[in-house]
Formats: C-alpha cells, structure tokens, sequence
C-alpha cells in the first residue's frame, strides 16, 4: 500500500471538500441523492481512517517505532518556507478516526432530520471535514492556521441557518465565530514571532530550533497568545461562555460535531503546537493551565446541575469534561519541572498525559452520543425542558436504555469508556498536583449528580404525566399521543457510540496503545 | 527625451490616447448614447496598457525620464494592478451606467484619464510632479463622483470631495515649499540628499512631513483626513465608488510611499511613528463606525477607510528584512484588497441595479433570490475579514508580519483586534443573506448581465488565487520594493 502511504492523509482531508463542491452541483430538488451521495462519500474517508489507525498500529505502535508517519512535504510558499507539510502520530490517529466517525454518524442521523436547505447543508457538513481533518494532520503553522480558520466558516452557517429560533441561532453563531477569531489572530502574531524567531514555520523544526530561546519576555507572551486561542476552543474557563449559547442553538449533529470534535482542536494545540514549541513556558506555567482546568471541572458541574434545558446541561458538562484535559495536560507540564526518575514522575505524567488524550477521544464519543440522545427527544416533544419531562422510562425502554449506557460512561463509571480518562487523569494529577486534584474530584460528584439527578431521575423516572407537555410527533413530525422510541435510523446512529463505549471501557488499551506511544515519546524528548 | 524613452511611457501613452479615442468614438456615434463602444475602447485600451506595464515589469527596467518619472518595477506594480482595477470596474458598469446619465462617453474617458493620473502620479520622483499628478487624479475624480447630474448625493460626494481636496492640496503644496525652501530640490533623491547633508534643519523637516502626510492622508483616507471618503464613497455612482477605494487609493499608497522613503530617510523614525499613530487611529474609528452603518454601501465605504488603515501598517513598519519589509506587504495588501473591494463593490451594484436599494434589509434572504451573488459576496467579504485561504488573508499576513518584525507590538495587537471587530459587521452582511427571512418577497436577482458577471467572478477567481497561489504575487511584490528600500534604507 505504498500509494496510501503518501497519500492517505491528504485523501482523507480533502475528499470531503470534493464531496461538499460535488453535492453543491447536485440537483436541487433531488434530495434523496443529495442525502444518499453524502453518506456514501463519508464512508470514504471513515474507511482511509480505519486503514490508518491498522497500519499504523501495525507498523508502529506494535514495532515500537513510533513517531510521525505518512510524512509528506510540498513546498507552498516557497519564500516564506511555508510547506504542505502533513503527518500523523499516536495522538492524531484515534482522533482522526474519531472525526470520521462522528462525521458519517452525524451525517446519516442528519439525512432524516434536515428538512430545510438540504443541499446547504450537506454541503457545509461535508467542507467542516475538511478543516478538521486538516488541522490534525497539518504539521506546519500556516497550514494549522488555515485549516483552523476554515472550520469557522462551516460551523458558523450550520448554527445560523439551522438553528431552532428561540435559541437564538444568529447570536450564538456571530458569537461563536467572532469568539474564536478573536483567538486565532493574537495566534496568528505568535505564529510570525515563531517564524522570526526560528525561520521555519514547521512545528517539528520549530520545536526542535527552540522558540524564542534567549528573549524569555517573548516566549511567555507567544506561549499566552497561543494559549488564549486554544483554551477559547477548548472551552477552558473563563473562555467557555460561547460554548452552552453555540451548543445549544446548533442542529442536533452540528452540537455532535462542536462537542465531539472542535472542541478536541484546541486540546489538540495544546499537545501539537504549545508542549513541544514553548516547552519553558508551558513547564512555568503547568499549574496555571492545571488550575483553569480544575476551575473547569468544578464550575462547570455546578452550572451544569443548575441548568433548565437538557441541551444547555450538557453543554456546560463539556465545559466541566474538558477541564480533565486541562488538568491532565497542566499536571504532565508541572512534572517536567522535577526529576523524572525521582519516585516513578516519568509514568506519573505519561499517565496524567494518557488521562488527558484518553478523555479527548472518550469525551467526543460520548458527549456525541448523549447529544444525540438529546436531539432524539427533542423532534419527538419540541421542549428540552427538564421541568416537563418524567417518567419516560417504562414508555421509551429503548431510548432510556441508550441514555443509561451515554450518562453512566460520562459520569466515569467503570467498564464504560469514561472511567478510564477520569482514573488516569487524576492518577496522574495526583502525583504531581495533589491539592488541585483533590479539589477536581469534587466535580466527579457533582458529575454524579446532574447526570443521576437532573437527567436519569428527571426525565425517565417518576410518574409519566400527559398534561406538562403540548404535543408530540412523531420523529416524521406527525401528530402522535404520546412519546414514541428511538427509530431505526436513531439506533443506527447510536449503536457504533455505545459499542466503542462499552468495548473501550473493557479494552480500554485498544486506544491507551496509541496515546501512549505518543506520551511517553513527547515526555521523554521534553524531560 | 529620446526614443527608447517613449517605449517606458507605453502604458501612459496607450491611456492617453484611449481616453481621446473612448471620447471620439462617442462623438461619432453620436446617436448611441449608452456608451458601450467607449467603454469596450476603454478597455481594450487599459488591457493594452496592463500588458505593456507588465512587459516592462518584465523586462527589470530601471529608468528616469525627463528627470522627473521613474519607470521602475514600484511605479510598474501600480501601473499594472491599477489599470487591471479599472478595467474591471469599467467591464461590470456597462449595464449598471446605462440610462443613468446621457454622457457615458465621457464617463469612460474619464475613468481612463483617472487611470492615466494614477501612473503618472506613481511614478513621480518630483515633487511637483507628485502635486500635479495628485491634482490631475484629483480632478478626474470629482467630476466622476459628481457624474449623475441631478442626482442629490451624487453632487453632495462631487461638492464635498472637491472642497477636501482642494484644502489638502493647499497643505500639500505648503509642504512642498517648505521643502524646497530648506534644501533647494525638487527631486525627492536630491531633497533627500540635502536633508542628510547639511544637518537638516529638523523642524521644517517635521513640519513638511506633517504637511506632507496631510495630501497622501486625503488621497488614501487615513483618519482623520477621510472625512470626505464616505460620503463620495456613499453618494457617488457605485463603479466611481469602487474605483476611488482601490485604484486611487492605491495612488495614494504608491506617492506617500515613493516620497517619504526617497525623500525623508533621515527622518524615517519619526514618519514611522506618526504613520503607526494613524494606522492605529484609522483602523479603530473606521471600524467602529462601521459597525452601525445600516447601508452595505456606506458599510464597506467606512470598511474601506478601514482597509486602509491595515495597509498604512505596511508603511509604518518599514524595514529592510526580506520577507517582512512591510513595503512588499503594502503591495501584496494593495493587490489583494483591489480584487476583493471591487468585487464587493460590483455585488453592492447588482444588488442596487435590481432591488434599487442598498439597505442591509435588501440583502435579507437573499440567498433564495440570488444564490450565485450571495455565494460570490460571501467569498468577498471573507476576504475583507481576512480569513484564509482567501487574499485578504496572505494581505494580513505580511503587513501585521511586518509590525511585529519591527517589535511594533502594539500595533500588531490594535491590527489583530480590529480584524475581529471588522468581522463583526461583514458575518453582519452574511447573516442577512443566509439567516435572515425577507419581509416580502422580493425581486430575483441576477448577476446583471454577461460584463459585471464576469467581472464579479474574475474578481472571486483571483481572491483564491492569490490567497492559495501566493508565491508568484510575493515574488512580484517583492522584487517590486526591493529598490525602493535599497534607496531609503
């Protein structure tokens, strides 16, 4: 397969982008074709992904190898040494798969719910592929930078156009892009001060030239510019007020998409581009990024227990759900500050580092699902009111069953996926940031809580009572007299996130393997 | 003067005589009053003239004609990009001037002498030469803003351009003479000569820069000399619009440029200082204007004026570094942004044309009405907001580049929050195109006919271009400055 082997990043990013010019050309009213090519042709780079996590599990993670792979390089901007420079390692593999994933589920669910703008909106789906997929391959800062500001465009439509009204879609869509862009150009200046301090805009290269070596001032304030941008995506507190406004307002796979995978971009950075490059500042500052995280997690539990809406509650989980991240990747930074062989450090970080990589890939599979979940009940009674629902339990068995398996493997509990991000996380937080980890599990109760309480509990249990709710359809938006179960297409598109679910939280090493490698690589060069 | 001169004064002498030609042949077909064979005259003609200043471009020509005009690959660029910008402002006004005003021969001949005026002006290494050229541009200028007789706001931007540039060309001029009082030159080397020699007297030094930036600050609307701009931008005829803020503007760029690095090195960092001031200030209060105007038009005249705030940073941020000089992201700015403005300024027209309205309401829903504009505006007012991969961005790129190689941080900051306070009102436009649901029904737009249709989609074409095929434009950009800086710096 050595064609593949050039080529199979490349394919993946930008076989969508043919897909979404081709759909555009499709006819117009021939909605079924539009629906059935989209699907089809996400298959695609699902299928490119699947050969890349074999392959390079095959050739290296099981050899040991390691490192980046499927490297290619073309000069772009030969004068500014700008390359089309690609490449994957441990870290973007699972997530490439997990963007594929997520792509083709959300797209499948969406050809039975869009109704409006089909074409757009296919269209729009197909391109957002590619900015992500882009910015897990891109290895250097002006191709990251641009497959991160494409990602933007997409979104912002899908917010905008289908939006429901009364979440008032136009806001939250500006407020998403102009928040994001607000990040992203202060990125774009620490980008040039990188080209200026080390001549290459090639994050290896770069890394390996050391940023801004000597002028410490300069450092710290790139490393922060850097940092801002991709803690706005991320969202860490206090950045995140975009997030539950964006969540909420967006259609049920563009809430799939923002949870599962944009928000991953910015953890991403913080792995791809801020440890390697600004390893001082990051090592510095590894608190203050383990502090925001912790902040993270306990703010958002409680906000999220105290919201109304079952959409927005789960938006502000992932709010709480990212700050893991946070915290696993600040407490891996503060640990390169002590002597790694000084009381097993170096496993305490790699598992902190593991922790934080393991909840990036879980969080996107099971926020995805439980956004899918909330999208199920939300065309059957057109409420997300948690004060109307109960008591849907003995009526929906099979939605209540699937909400179980999402909620449970988000509230960590063992044999599902989740348990394993929280147990390493804090496992390695433990060991080199003890206080703040202490005070991060609170939010594993209060995690407990809202996810018991405020959905289990209010929504399936109790008494079912007709007259709290105005009507209900079915999922074809017919009248109907009470709420039906999940149909065929809804299990479909659940099923495969509650298989890795469940298969991950026995094998939790199937995914652990890659992540590691790619931890352990990255503490090693930087301890 | 002799006959090797005449081939470097191709592009000036191909416009002079379309513009007589463009006039004649309206005189003799007198009879057709919608200007077409003028127009299709002037743009042969400006095509003609593009090619010949590329060829020269081309040909790495260095010379000095008559002492006073520089044909040199700076001047060349100008010449090239603006005679490229008129003619698409000319191909896409056909339709659009047709029974607007009964002397559209005239108008097209005035748009190719404009263009005559911005390559002189460019290529000026006089100073008297520089005024006259600014004054002949100027001239053209106002009767084009003025050109719909009759027509209240149209004679409101002729009036109120006309009394700002004769007040700036008062200033200017004051300026001049102060400098030839202290140094006894017009020739921007030889004033620039004296200056460093005799221990420069510094005051008069401070005082023509000052006077000095007052006529380049008019021509290229830095605040708080844009006054005018968007009252003309908002009431002159929407293609003289569209010329004026890219085109002229771009003459403006070129002159400040040419005699503040020639003739004023000695006092490189005080003009560098005063023009980061005004980039800071014209960037700011342009876009926060902006943000409430509820006429796209008038929106994207104060966007404009904004525009060329980000491009003054390229000249605030000068420097001899080869790849973030801020001279070439000037340049690769001003290309970028030509394609992109007039393209914006070329939907505003159809949209005007069809639903005679420039409100931000008649934009509503217009994705159902004309999904093939509000595509093309979406790409253009993208590229204005400078997200990538369009020209906009690479145009950002290196002038923001530029400032923070010369540690000018706080203008690179003041530039990056003003690119997000500018997206603000551009997604403004976009969200009425695609989110927002019209009143009633209104008229199904078209592009407007086969000229600005395709003009519209060359200008799309090239904002994609440039922002995914950028090298050959940095090349060219580059080695367009390169003498230029060697000179100053």
């Amino acid at each position: 397969m050595n064609f593949l082997d050039n080529s199979v990043l490349t394919l993946i990013t930008f076989l969508p982008l043919i897909g979404s010019i081709v759909v555009l050309l499709l006819p117009k009213n021939n909605e079924g074709l539009i629906k059935r090519f989209s699907v089809l042709w996400s298959l695609i780079p699902l299928a490119l992904s699947v050969w890349l996590a074999a392959d390079y599990f095959m050739n290296y993670v099981a050899t040991g190898v390691g490192g980046m792979a499927y490297e290619i390089r073309v000069s772009w901007i030969p004068s500014l040494g700008v390359n089309y420079h690609v490449g994957a390692d441990g870290l973007s593999v699972p997530l490439i798969f997990l963007t594929a994933l997520l792509t083709t589920l959300g797209i499948y669910y969406s050809t039975r719910v869009i109704r409006t703008r089909v074409r757009e909106f296919f269209a729009l789906f197909l391109f957002l592929a590619t900015g992500m997929f882009g910015v897990f391959i891109a290895l250097d800062l002006v191709l990251f930078y641009v497959f991160w500001e494409i990602g933007l465009v997409p979104m912002y439509f899908m917010i905008g156009i289908w939006g429901q009204e009364k979440d008032r879609p136009q806001y939250a869509a500006i407020k998403f892009f102009l928040y994001t862009l607000a990040g992203s150009v202060f990125m774009l200046l620490a980008i040039i001060g990188v080209y200026l301090s080390t001549g290459t805009f090639d994050i290896i290269d770069a890394a390996a030239k050391g940023v801004w070596a000597n002028m410490p001032l300069y450092a710290t304030l790139s490393f922060w510019a850097f940092f801002v941008a991709f803690a706005i995506k991320v969202p860490a507190w206090p950045f995140h007020t975009w997030l539950p406004d964006a969540h909420t307002a967006a259609p049920t796979a563009g809430s799939v998409i923002l949870a599962g995978v944009l928000l991953k971009l910015g953890a991403y950075g913080f792995l791809r581009i801020l440890m390697p490059m600004f390893t001082d500042s990051f090592r510095q500052f590894g608190w203050v990024v383990a502090l925001i995280g912790v902040i993270g997690i306990v703010y958002g539990a409680f906000v999220s227990l105290a919201q109304k809406d079952l959409k927005r509650l789960i938006a502000y989980s992932s709010v709480s759900h990212m700050g893991y991240v946070l915290l696993g990747i600040g407490a891996a930074a503060w640990a390169l500050n002590f002597d790694p062989d000084q009381g097993g450090l170096f496993d305490t970080a790699a598992m902190a580092l593991n922790g934080a990589t393991l909840q990036m890939f879980f969080h996107g599979l099971i926020t995805g699902a439980l956004f899918f979940l909330v999208g199920v009940i939300y065309e059957r009674a057109h409420t997300r009111d948690l004060a109307k629902f109960g008591g849907l339990s003995g009526l929906t068995p099979y939605f209540y069953a699937t909400m179980m398996f999402a909620g449970f493997a988000s509230l960590g509990l063992p044999g599902l996926a989740g348990f394993w991000a929280e147990f390493f996380t804090f496992r390695g937080a433990f060991g080199v940031v003890p206080i703040l980890a202490v005070v991060g599990v609170i939010g594993i109760v209060i995690t407990a809580a809202y996810i018991l309480y405020r959905i289990i509990q209010n929504v399936f249990l109790g008494p079912y009572d007709a007259k709290r709710w105005t009507h209900w359809t079915t999922i074809e938006g017919e009248h109907a007299d009470g709420p039906t179960d999940m149909a065929r297409f809804e299990k479909i598109t659940l099923w495969p996130l509650v298989f890795f679910m469940i298969l991950f939280g026995v094998l939790p090493s199937l995914v652990l393997v890659y992540f590691n490698q790619f931890a352990v690589e990255t503490l090693r060069a930087l301890f | 003067m002799n006959i090797s001169d005449t081939l470097f004064l191709a592009p000036e002498l191909i416009l002079l005589l379309t513009g007589f030609a463009a006039l004649g042949v309206d005189l003799a077909l007198r009879r057709n009053t919608d200007g077409r064979a003028s127009a299709i005259v002037a743009l042969v003609g400006l095509l003609l003239a593009f090619v010949a200043a590329l060829n020269l471009a081309a040909s790495g020509v260095n010379a000095v004609i008559a002492s006073t005009m520089a044909v040199d690959a700076f001047a060349l660029f100008f010449k090239a990009v603006t005679t490229i910008g008129v003619a698409l402002v000319i191909l896409a006004s056909m339709n659009y001037m047709k029974g607007r005003s009964k002397y559209l021969g005239e108008f097209y001949a005035l748009l190719v002498f404009a263009t005559l005026a911005i390559s002189i002006t460019v290529s000026a290494t006089n100073l008297i030469l520089v005024y006259l050229g600014i004054e002949f541009l100027s001239i053209t200028s106002y009767i084009l803003a003025g050109f719909i007789r009759g027509d209240k706001l149209s004679e409101e931007a002729a009036t109120k351009y006309f009394l700002y540039g004769a007040t700036a060309g008062a200033v200017m001029l004051y300026g001049i003479s102060l400098l030839y009082g202290a140094t006894g030159a017009t020739d921007l080397a030889a004033v620039g000569r004296a200056l460093s020699a005799s221990g420069a007297n510094f005051y008069l030094g401070i005082a023509a820069i000052i006077f000095l930036v007052v006529g380049f600050g008019f021509k290229a609307t830095w605040v708080p000399f844009h006054h005018w701009a968007p009252d003309t931008y908002d009431g002159a005829p929407t293609p003289v619009t569209a010329y004026l803020s890219t085109a002229s503007k771009a003459a403006g760029f070129a002159v400040a440029a040419r005699v503040l690095i020639i003739a004023m090195p000695e006092f490189a960092t005080d003009w560098t200082n005063y023009l980061a001031a005004l980039a800071i200030l014209t960037m700011s209060v342009a876009n926060f204007v902006a943000l409430k105007q509820r006429s796209v038009k008038r929106m994207l005249a104060y966007s404009s004026v904004a525009h060329a705030g980000y491009i003054l940073i390229g000249l605030a941020a000068i420097g001899s570094d080869p790849t973030f000089n801020g001279l070439n992201g000037l340049l690769i700015y001003i290309i970028a942004y030509i394609f992109t403005n007039v393209g914006a300024f070329l939907t505003v027209m159809a949209v005007e044309r069809q639903a005679h309205s420039n409100d931000i309401e008649a934009y509503a829903g217009l994705v159902r009405r004309a999904p093939a504009l509000t595509l093309l505006m979406t790409i253009f007012l993208l590229s204005l907001a400078g997200i990538p991969p369009t020209a906009g961005f690479i145009g950002k790129f290196f002038v923001l580049g530029a400032a923070v190689q010369q540690d000018m941080l706080v203008l690179a900051a003041v530039g990056a929050v003003n690119v997000v306070i500018a997206a603000a009102y551009y997604l403004n436009v976009v969200r009425y195109m695609f989110f927002v649901d019209e009143e009633d029904e209104g008229p199904q737009i078209s592009l407007g006919g086969a000229g600005l249709g395709s003009a519209l989609v060359i200008c799309a074409i090239m904002v994609f271009v440039i922002g995914i095929f950028a090298q050959p434009f940095i090349t060219w950009a580059g080695q367009s400055v390169n003498l230029v800086i060697a000179a100053g710096f």
